[in-house]
């Protein structure tokens, strides 16, 4: 066995009373795809950052090469020879592809434009080196992202879930890459904790559970179900499969709404079209950037349609063109957004005033003050039925942490019992077992005669939660497949575009 | 044409202590640092060179001197801003009214005395033009402002500086995970800017009106900033809106030589209202502040 | 090895209150002590100057009183600003919102010289009011319709009300019988505000301002209103999530903070003023912005706050003649003050953390 280009002995990080990290041990040897795997929550990223140099451990040691080295920032990683390509991107919109690659590597612009374009064509990274990374798709990015790491010719790339933000097809081309760098010696971390990804393209696994390590393996001698089991400490719990139920009134309709962005690095939607009836849940795939904001911004209300506006847009029957969420909400819509803190709860706030928030309605405002008692009696009962772990209703949002935040919102909005739920993201960074409840209650609603409508980037959460699928690509929406009747690459090949999937 | 001839020839020195506190302000923004205080700056800076100036040290190191004050001052803010995430906004009226109080507080024994300027340097030729030969004899703050101006658009735009600086004030947490210092460069841009405020209050203490009176900044580092908006974040446009403004501030003056009965206190408020003015019809291109604003300007950087 | 460390801010998980209440003396002693360094640099007795400011404003009934009547304006325009500065909409220009109220409240007595009834100073208030109302919607306008920014249209306007009192008191409305003096002319009987206490100038506008102090509370604390506006300051996503009109919080916020400085300009005209001159524009409008911070931006921190600042002037004043500080010296305290106690505030939200890394080194792995 040759010496591991690096190790770790005895990490420990700790947050307040969080062990993020405790006592890892982890050896990558060169040229190895080594997979860091783990659910949402279990220390991934905390042990990336320590070794990236973004954050420095408590205790135990790091070595490189067999000598003790202590990683104080990044660019001192990126000395050693450490390159890491993030989940949320690093690259500067304003700039331009070679701009940014400057900002890390040395050289002339002339020089570095004709570098990229040979990796390009290398390690099968095609990118327009002057293109302005605003106007790039999301796969695009990621190959300037990797790009920008192997011009400075790292021992070590780190890869934060490289495949969350690709589809299906991008993800055979990028693991194609990847084999093509091993083989050139260059060791490579893969975090996730898709258990099949790992199995088609890692020879080792560090498997993290609650920041410590339960398992070193090679993982083509497992399968999935083992890998999770290690992963979670228990079997993968089976969602019950949905019983077909009759479908009820036409609760959402949207036709022929086109909404053109002011916004510069906005995606414009056009002619989008969809339904959603009672008793059904619609699932809108996509890779991230596609309009999806956009599109959840139009339906929230939170953007709202001129009235005059062409195409149709209503709920329940009524037109909500010209309304605002409140409106919508009186109507029997309920929303939870993507983004939890800032935009579903005020982090600054208690759980009692976020509540507030949304279900001001529900008896907490009379002559224009705020109900106290009753604000806080809702909190309670949210927090008890939905299994949110905190120290109460007084607790501020942000001291909650991600997939109990979540349970918190999905809750609040559940009881305003709503006849249509849209969901933008549902379980985005949330650990499995929230996610599982958050899926389970939602098929729940669904036979209850609810109408659903869930944006997710995760393919499979989609297949195993909705009847029908749509998907968008660069602001448009594609027709409709019915879930039970289509494969994963049918709608992958949507989410490149039917052009580009013709060529 | 007494009146043309009368702006073209004062507009550039008019100009300059806008155009200067502007320039140093782009820059701190350019990082993502929103700095208020800069007609403080300004004031602090211009009491001190004034002093320095009339105490017999001469023009250079009372630029020199008035700069200094000045950044000290911004490195209170970025101390508080930067270092401690305070609110941008509110510290930068804390030191701007800190900056206003110290400059009273010094100035006050020089309160009304005067100093010799400096003199002009005409460009042989272009200066003896008629209407527009008045353009050619300024002042050598002038000239080097003009040069200082090219050179800021040099960096900023053709350089590696330049780039990181954008970068930076695009996307913080990106270029910390690149391995950029972003604390160091935003502390560096908004010391940049300070002392740019304190030259461009020098320059107007003991060049333009080699006076001390307090007060005597009457919000022109306030119109800098306002001009930073109207510039886009771009040099070129700066450069542009402090002409205007060195224009406007001269308009006045223009027409009571011609004679219009005009009140005194509209022409003073001319700037102010061609300010309020101007950032509405600026502001309402709301593409054209997204395309060129700084996606980070005003927000705390914490990881 | 690192013998040198910075140590490191860390988020606390819950905002410490104990700090929140303690940042203000804290700021106070910080700003307090520098200070007098700063005095003592050009040669003031700085205990002289302790005294004149901080003790003798209460060592007689009158001195007290006039705390009491700088008190009332910065605690009318403090409350109104506060609550724009919760919802993240900075109007910095409530010195010309309060300006325009005291030319507007002027208008009456100026036009109708002879006016009188028990009528007069109450409608002169109401004018005054809607003046600064008047003005700080120029500013709500440009920022809702506009997108152009709060701070600089509102401090732009201050400038231009500035003018806009000198253009009156020299021209139009110059008191024909007051030697060219550039002031308007003295106000009836009837335009004055009751005193509140005898023998003092302090006058009813006091309970004014403590009753808008107290409807601020409930405006802030309690109502629906002022929840909305303060979801919008804390996140603007949550706001726009909600559904809480982002434009409508500039509107309120504007219009609040304009009337509230409008009717403390028309309670300075005819209050201790009695008549329009250019003295009345003396940074109120600036120091309550001060005021505002330091009372943590609750209704009842600017209570005190604004009891503070009151103090400093009048303690200012004092020091000018007893201590012979120059008056500049009560800016630079409100600056250092406002500057102590932003820094100090950041504190209620984080923590300092000295590296761990040292302490864990010195304990030996066995």
């Amino acid at each position: 066995m040759s010496e591991p280009l690096l190790s770790l002995r005895g990490v420990t990080k700790i947050y307040g009373q969080v062990h993020a990290n405790s006592g890892v041990d982890l050896d990558v040897e060169p040229g190895a795809i080594h997979a860091i795997l783990g659910e949402n929550g279990a220390g991934k990223s905390t042990l990336m950052k320590l070794i990236y140099g973004v954050e420095t451990p408590d205790e135990g040691d790091i070595y490189w090469r067999g000598e003790r080295f202590e990683v104080t920032s990044p660019a001192a990683a990126r000395k050693l020879g450490v390159g890491m390509v993030f989940q949320h991107f690093s690259l500067f919109e304003t700039l331009t592809v070679v701009e940014n690659v400057s900002l890390l590597v040395p050289g002339s612009k002339r020089e570095l434009i004709s570098r990229i374009k040979q990796l390009g064509t290398k390690f099968g990274l095609e990118v327009d080196p002057l293109a302005h990374v605003h106007a790039l798709s999301v796969g695009e990015r990621q190959r300037v992202e990797i790009i920008r790491c192997l011009l400075a010719d790292p021992k070590l790339l780190i890869l934060d879930e490289p495949t969350s933000v690709l589809p299906p097809q991008s993800v055979e081309l990028l693991f194609d890459t990847l084999r093509r760098l091993a083989a050139t010696g260059v060791s490579i971390l893969f975090i996730s904790h898709k258990l099949e990804e790992i199995r088609s393209i890692c020879t080792h696994a560090t498997i993290l559970r609650c920041g410590k390590v339960t398992g070193n393996v090679t993982p083509k001698d497992f399968d999935a179900n083992q890998l999770a089991t290690m992963m979670i400490g228990r079997d993968m719990p089976d969602l019950a499969p949905a019983k077909e139920v009759e479908k009820g009134p036409l609760l959402l309709d949207v036709a022929h709404v086109s909404l053109p962005t002011d916004d510069p690095f906005g995606v414009s939607l056009e002619d989008v079209s969809l339904e959603v009836r009672g008793g059904e849940i619609l699932g809108i795939a996509g890779v991230s950037g596609n309009g999806q904001s956009e599109l959840a911004a139009v339906i929230s209300g939170e953007t709202m349609l001129p009235r005059a506006a062409d195409g149709r847009l209503s709920m329940m029957g009524s037109d909500v063109r010209g309304i605002g969420p409140a409106a919508r909400r009186k109507l029997g819509f309920a929303f939870v957004p993507e983004d939890r803190l800032g935009q579903g709860a005020v982090p600054q706030l208690s759980l009692t005033k976020n509540s507030i928030l949304t279900a001001h309605s529900k008896g907490m405002v009379t002559r224009g003050m705020i109900h106290g008692s009753r604000a806080t009696e809702f909190t309670r009962t949210c927090i008890a039925n939905n299994d949110v772990r905190t120290s109460g209703a007084s607790a501020e949002a942000g001291s909650l942490s991600g997939g109990n935040l979540q349970k918190f919102i999905i809750g609040r909005e559940l009881m305003l019992e709503p006849k249509l739920l849209f969901l933008n993201q549902p379980t985005w960074g949330v650990d499995i077992g929230a996610a599982i409840a958050i899926r389970k209650r939602l098929i729940e609603l669904r036979n209850a005669g609810c109408a659903i409508l869930v944006i997710s980037e995760e393919l499979e959460e989609l297949f195993e939660l909705s009847d029908h699928m749509q998907v968008l690509h660069d602001g448009r929406l594609s027709g409709r497949f019915k879930t039970s009747e289509t494969e994963p690459k049918d709608i992958g090949r949507a989410m490149i575009g039917a052009e580009e999937a013709a060529q | 044409m007494i009146a043309i001839e009368f702006i073209l020839a004062g507009m550039l020195a008019a100009a300059t202590p806008f155009l200067l506190a502007a320039l140093g302000e782009l820059v701190a923004e350019r990082s993502g640092v929103l700095n208020l205080g800069v007609e403080g700056m300004m004031a602090l800076g211009a009491a001190i060179a004034f002093i320095t100036v009339y105490t017999g040290g001469g023009h250079v190191p009372a630029f020199i001197a008035g700069g200094i004050c000045a950044m000290i001052l911004s490195l209170f803010f970025a101390f508080a801003t930067i270092g401690l995430h305070a609110n941008q906004v509110a510290t930068g009226l804390a030191v701007g009214i800190l900056g206003l109080g110290l400059s009273a507080y010094f100035g006050k024994p020089f309160e009304s005395f005067t100093v010799t300027g400096i003199d002009k340097i005409a460009i042989l030729g272009l200066a003896e033009l008629p209407l527009v030969g008045g353009l050619f004899n300024q002042d050598i703050v002038v000239w080097l402002s003009l040069l200082f101006t090219v050179a800021l658009w040099y960096v900023l735009t053709r350089t590696k500086l330049g780039l990181l600086l954008k970068a930076v004030g695009e996307n913080p947490h990106a270029a910390e995970s690149i391995g950029y210092p972003v604390r160091l460069i935003r502390v560096g841009a908004v010391a940049f800017g300070g002392f740019m405020a304190g030259v461009a209050g020098a320059y107007a203490s003991t060049v333009y009106t080699p006076l001390w009176a307090d007060g005597m900044i009457a919000g022109r580092g306030w119109i800098a900033v306002a001009l930073v908006v109207f510039g886009t974040w771009m040099v070129g446009r700066v450069f542009l809106g402090a002409l205007l403004f060195g224009a406007v501030s001269l308009g006045g003056i223009a027409v009571q030589t011609v004679g219009l009965a005009i009140p005194s206190q509209l022409l003073t408020s001319l700037p102010y209202i061609v300010t309020i003015v101007v950032l509405g019809i600026i502001s309402s291109n709301k593409r054209l502040l997204r395309l060129n604003g700084i996606a980070s300007l005003g927000e705390p950087f914490e990881k | 090895m690192r013998t040198f460390a910075l140590p490191k801010l860390v988020r606390r998980e819950k905002a410490s209150l104990p700090i929140l209440v303690a940042a203000p003396f804290v700021a106070l002693a910080a700003a307090a002590l520098s200070n007098l360094v700063l005095y003592a640099a050009i040669g003031v007795d700085p205990l002289a100057v302790f005294y004149a400011m901080l003790i003798e404003p209460f060592t007689s009934y009158f001195s007290f009183s006039e705390v009491l009547l700088k008190a009332g304006p910065l605690l009318l325009i403090a409350q109104g600003l506060a609550i724009g500065f919760r919802a993240k909409v900075f109007n910095i220009g409530a010195e010309g919102q309060f300006v325009l109220g005291a030319i507007f409240a002027s208008a009456i007595p100026v036009y109708y010289p002879m006016a009188s009834g028990a009528w007069l100073w109450p409608s002169m208030l109401i004018l005054g009011t809607l003046g600064g109302l008047l003005w700080a919607s120029i500013t709500a306008f440009w920022r809702v319709r506009l997108n152009a920014n709060e701070i600089l249209v509102s401090l732009m306007l201050s400038f231009v009300a500035l003018q806009l009192l000198n253009y009156l008191l020299l021209g139009p409305w110059k008191d024909p019988a007051g030697f060219n003096f550039p002031q308007s002319v003295m106000f009836p009987f009837d335009a004055l505000l009751p005193t509140l206490l005898p023998g003092t100038r302090v006058n009813i506008s006091l309970l004014i301002a403590l009753a808008v102090a107290i409807m601020a509370w409930f405006f802030t604390q309690r109502s629906f209103a002022g929840y909305r506006l303060e979801v919008g300051g804390l996140a603007r996503n949550a706001a726009r999530y909600a559904g809480f009109s982002q434009n409508g919080a500039i509107w309120i916020s504007l219009l609040i903070g304009g009337a509230a400085a409008g009717l403390a300009g028309a309670a300075e005209v005819s209050g201790p003023v009695g008549q329009l001159q250019r003295s009345i524009s003396t940074g109120y409008g600036y120091a309550a912005i001060i005021v505002a911070y330091l009372g943590g931006l609750h209704p009842i921190g600017i209570v005190f706050s604004a009891f503070l600042m009151a103090t400093l002037y009048i303690g200012g004043d004092n020091a000018m003649v007893s201590a012979g500080l120059p008056i500049a010296a009560v800016n630079v305290f409100q600056g250092s003050l406002l500057l102590a106690y932003l820094i100090a505030i950041t504190f209620v939200r984080r923590r300092l953390v000295w590296p761990l890394r040292a302490t864990t080194e010195t304990v030996a792995q066995p």
